[in-house]
């Protein structure tokens, strides 16, 4: 498989903590790739990795090639953009400016506001519908409009792969299809989108690619129709369930099990649901 | 609260450059420059010996009498100089620290980078009997080695910045305890001296004391600049800063390494000079709104706080020369406690 962007035997740790060893991960060239897992299976962590701000204990992310690491820094940031899962929200900076910084790669001394930077804070900002909030404050928002403020500075970035995590937390049922819309119109542009969602029905209708991680692991890849059965599901989440055609898009659809039957089962993630 | 503001700026792209520019910030910029010169013009003219404003300028361009050029060339024009510099200085190094550490707190005089080259100097002064340029390179060794002690005790794979601030603020205390004890136990007369010097002074400085501050601001404030705009990108968060391109650990090893030398040379100069530092940026920040780390405001605002101070306290005594880090630990303690109550209301407001 052909990949842009590939991790090779990483084995990523924080501090003591490992949370994945050997892990190879090809992110296909022009995918719209959706990463699922169960909470802290290590998703978030590989794609830090990716994106070069978490360094892997043992292994590499090759880049078009080359190590990651033996990048300019802003070479990287013009090739590779990411939302992360949790931004620091910085005081006292408007949206507009905080979008604008997403330029940030492109720019030099004195190049740093051309037409073409000006031209794609519009557009990113326009897209994410975020304009009417150019002069508000960004601790100011709501965690929705927040969300779609730091995705109009990743998208302002104009690289051509995308790298997000969990984009549509916090938006409400309207903007989570807007953003999945954004990315899947970039998407049919040429872009390489690589998203972590939680929502398997959303992962199953937007992704060519699905990458399904349990324990640090990749488990299954493949185009959702060939990935997503009841058994991989239960396998992965503990949740039994039936898989049915998607009746908008033919694509899977996950319906769980009713309580009864997920009763029955045990489920790992009871410890941490209980609690 | 919600508020709501438009931001003025202007674009220019004319060939090769194409740059954009917040207005206010640069006029607030300019305003405190042009305050922090007539402040000093106005030193330059007074004191027991009043001048014209005539004079003074005309001496200062090469055509005034000997005995005016006595008393504005040699008295008083390296006090104000030394007064502007490490005022500027303090504002540079106290603005990179601040966005470096995203504290308003972080700044060289609260977390004992000053208080660390004072205890350069006073081993100079009163164990070794040194002076001029020796005491100024002590200072700058003792803040050097203070930093690097502060950054080695709050490591622990990698700096957190509040754990940095904690432990310089400890160090801090430390420090304060020893000058103090070093005072006691020196001869009266040393005493005094070193007593004056700890407080921060700017009184009976020459041209040495000019070029200790001036040369490393001259040197290093373009350096300051050109990674401005990592500077910018970092009170962003690490993490945000790595993934738009800024090589996150090397610009802050080098801006750090800037911020410490202007405070050591501003502290070889002028002594151990408090709340400049902390309040300048700040101050600056917010008068001119702007949303980067302020650079440039923060220096013009350090050099009218310095210069403003050493104005009042050379009036508060009819016949004695107060030394100005009396007045700025005065108003800097009354900015601070402002500080923290208003930061307090904001964090209990949500
Ligand atoms: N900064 C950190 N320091 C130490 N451990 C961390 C850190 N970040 C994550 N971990 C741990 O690493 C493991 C994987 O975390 P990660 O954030 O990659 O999970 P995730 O799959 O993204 O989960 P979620 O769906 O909850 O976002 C977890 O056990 C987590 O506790
Ligand atoms: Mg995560």
């Amino acid at each position: 498989m052909d990949g842009r962007l590939q991790g090779q035997r990483l084995t990523l740790a924080y501090e003591e903590r490992t949370v994945a060893a050997d892990l190879d991960v090809t992110i296909a060239d022009g995918s719209f790739t959706v990463i699922v897992g169960p909470n802290a299976c290590g998703k978030s962590t590989l794609l830090k990795a990716l994106a070069r701000v978490l360094r892997p204990v043992t292994g590499t992310v090759l880049l078009d090639g080359a190590g990651i690491t033996t990048y300019h820094s802003k070479e990287v940031a013009r090739r590779l953009g990411m939302l992360p899962q949790q931004p620091v929200v910085p005081n006292s900076i408007v949206v507009e400016d905080l979008v604008a910084r997403g330029r940030y790669a492109h720019q030099r001394m004195l190049r740093q506001w051309s037409a073409a930077d000006e031209e794609a804070v519009t557009e990113a900002m326009r897209l994410t519908e975020v304009s009417e909030l150019a002069d508000r404050f960004a601790e100011e928002l709501s965690g929705g409009q927040r969300q779609r403020v730091w995705l109009a500075m990743v998208l302002a970035q104009q690289t051509g792969i995308l790298l997000l995590d969990e984009p549509t937390t916090f938006l409400d049922l309207a903007h989570q299809f807007d953003v999945l819309d954004i990315c899947a119109d970039l998407h049919d542009q040429g872009r390489t989108i690589v998203a972590v969602l939680h929502d398997l029905n959303h992962a199953c209708r937007y992704a060519t690619d699905l990458i399904v991680m349990k324990a640090g692991a990749v488990v299954a890849q493949g185009p959702p129709g060939d990935v997503m059965t009841p058994a991989l599901v239960e396998d992965v989440f503990g949740v039994p369930c039936r898989v049915i055609p998607d009746p908008e898009t033919g694509t899977p659809m996950i319906v769980p099990g009713d309580r009864a039957r997920r009763r029955g089962l045990s489920s790992p993630l009871s410890g941490s649901a209980s609690a | 609260m919600t508020r709501a503001r438009t931001t003025t700026r202007l674009v220019v792209r004319k060939g090769p450059i194409a740059v954009r520019v917040a207005v206010r910030p640069l006029a607030v910029g300019l305003i405190l420059i042009l305050l922090a010169m007539s402040v000093g013009m106005v030193n330059l003219a007074s004191g027991d010996i009043p001048l014209p404003f005539a004079d003074v300028l005309r001496t200062l361009i090469g055509q005034g009498d000997p005995g005016a050029e006595f008393i504005v060339l040699d008295l008083r024009l390296p006090r104000v100089a030394v007064g502007l510099l490490a005022g500027a200085a303090l504002g540079v190094s106290g603005a990179v620290f601040q966005s470096l550490t995203r504290n308003p707190l972080g700044s060289p005089d609260f977390v004992g980078l000053t208080v660390g080259a004072a205890t350069g100097a006073l081993l100079a002064i009163l164990v070794f009997n040194a002076s001029g340029l020796s005491v100024a390179a002590s200072a700058i060794v003792g803040c050097m080695i203070t930093s690097v002690l502060i950054y080695l005790l709050a490591f622990r794979d990698g700096v957190q910045p509040f754990r940095l601030i904690l432990m310089g603020i400890g160090v801090s205390a430390l420090l304060e305890a020893f000058n103090s004890f070093l005072i006691l136990r020196a001869r009266i007369e040393d005493a005094v001296e070193a007593q004056v010097w700890q407080i921060g002074s700017v009184g009976g400085r020459d041209l040495l004391h000019v070029a200790i501050v001036g040369v490393p601001l001259l040197v290093v404030l373009p350096l300051i600049l050109r990674l401005g705009r990592s500077l910018t990108m970092m009170r962003l968060g690490d993490e945000t800063a790595a993934l738009q391109g800024v090589p996150v650990e090397r610009d802050r090893a080098l801006l750090a390494l800037g911020a410490v030398v202007l405070a050591a040379a501003s502290t070889a100069a002028a002594g151990p000079v408090s709340f400049v530092a902390l309040a300048a940026p700040h101050l600056a920040a917010r008068l001119s709104r702007g949303s980067g780390p302020g650079v440039l405001p923060a220096a013009a605002m350090g050099a009218l706080l310095m210069t403003g101070s050493d104005w009042v306290a050379q009036r508060i005594l009819p016949d004695q020369d107060v030394p100005v880090g009396v007045v700025t630990a005065a108003v800097g303690g009354a900015y601070l406690t402002w500080l923290l109550v208003a930061e307090w209301r904001r964090g209990r407001r949500g």
